[in-house]
């Protein structure tokens, strides 16, 4: 990524997503909330394709955006009926909560910047603690590597049960890589269970009448 | 132009979780309450794949768990919106307050 590029595509991306995730939560009507969502998540896409991570990115759009957002939508659709499309929060809680999310903030900004003090020192980039990288990922030159395959080569392999990433010593002294197979098949079945359950859940029913 | 470091990454996620944070404890709406937990998981992501980023060590297992956490969501979005559904149906609100039947 040019140098020059990178920052001014940063501060135009970041600013957008945080500007349009505020208006999420300040926003009343649930219609527009859903809206600005929209625009905060393709913003967080376009960080994820600025750190590289060209498969998360994709997944983010076809997922979040294709899927999650459109099944929030339509939960409005289903649900929004006069007075639910704009809820009033009264200004009390307003005041509780800015402080709270303020103080909040606060500490996580400082906590992010100390991380980052310490990243700047090691030419920006972290390392296991008490371990360097050379160390830790004997020969394996992962940044090099990383920079020639693209990263969802890389991510593909892994969760094909083929060892990727840093090698670890195993038991015997010889060098192992871990693979992502067993956690991609834990992930595809509770998707499956939890899509099969939630269809089951919100199936058509007859609604009570007369409960409020 | 300063070159952009992991604490700026930091900073845009720590926004995005706290607006989350706030969202959930403000909104009535119940499925404003799941907007927020969409804008924290989201928060949690961008940590996530900056470490994977800045750190060769964990490159792969940064993107791969922000992987799980997008498909994790998807799934608990599925669910929670069925509840909301259900709970549209016996109580025709989806105002949170209302939703006291538990209460000891």
């Amino acid at each position: 990524m040019d140098s020059v590029a990178q920052p001014i595509l940063f501060w135009i991306i970041a600013t957008a997503t945080a500007t349009c995730a505020i208006a999420v939560v300040v926003s009343q009507n649930i219609v527009r909330a859903a809206t600005w969502l929209l625009f905060s998540l393709g913003g967080t896409a376009g960080i994820f394709f600025l750190l590289g991570a060209d498969l998360v990115g994709a997944t983010q759009i076809l997922v979040y955006v294709g899927g999650t957002l459109i099944l929030l939508v339509f939960g409005v659709m289903l649900t929004a009926q006069g007075p639910f499309i704009t809820m009033k929060t009264g200004a009390a809680e307003w005041v509780i909560s800015a402080v709270v999310g303020l103080l909040f903030f606060g500490v996580l900004a400082v906590t992010a910047f100390s991380v980052g003090s310490v990243a700047a020192k090691n030419d920006g980039r972290l390392e296991p603690p008490g371990r360097t990288v050379k160390e830790y990922a004997p020969k394996l030159n992962l940044v090099e590597a990383s920079k020639s395959a693209s990263s969802s080569a890389i991510l593909g392999q892994g969760f094909l049960g083929v060892g990727v990433g840093p090698a670890h010593l195993n038991a015997k002294g010889k060098p192992e890589r871990a693979n992502y197979l067993l956690p991609f098949e834990i992930v595809s079945v509770h998707l499956l269970v939890v899509l099969i359950g939630a269809a089951y859940l919100a199936r058509a029913k007859r609604r009570r009448r007369g409960t409020a | 132009m300063s070159p952009i470091g992991l604490e700026h990454y930091l900073t845009l996620a720590a926004i995005l979780f706290v607006c989350g944070a706030v969202c959930m404890a403000t909104k009535r709406n119940a499925i404003g309450v799941l907007i927020g937990v969409e804008l924290v998981l989201n928060g949690a992501n961008i940590n996530l794949v900056a470490f994977a980023h800045f750190n060769p060590a964990f490159e792969i297992e940064g993107m791969t768990f922000a992987l799980f956490v997008i498909v994790l969501a998807a799934a608990e979005a599925a669910v929670a919106l069925a509840i909301v559904l259900n709970f549209y149906n016996n109580h025709t609100t989806v105002d949170v307050d209302t939703a006291e039947d538990l209460k000891g």
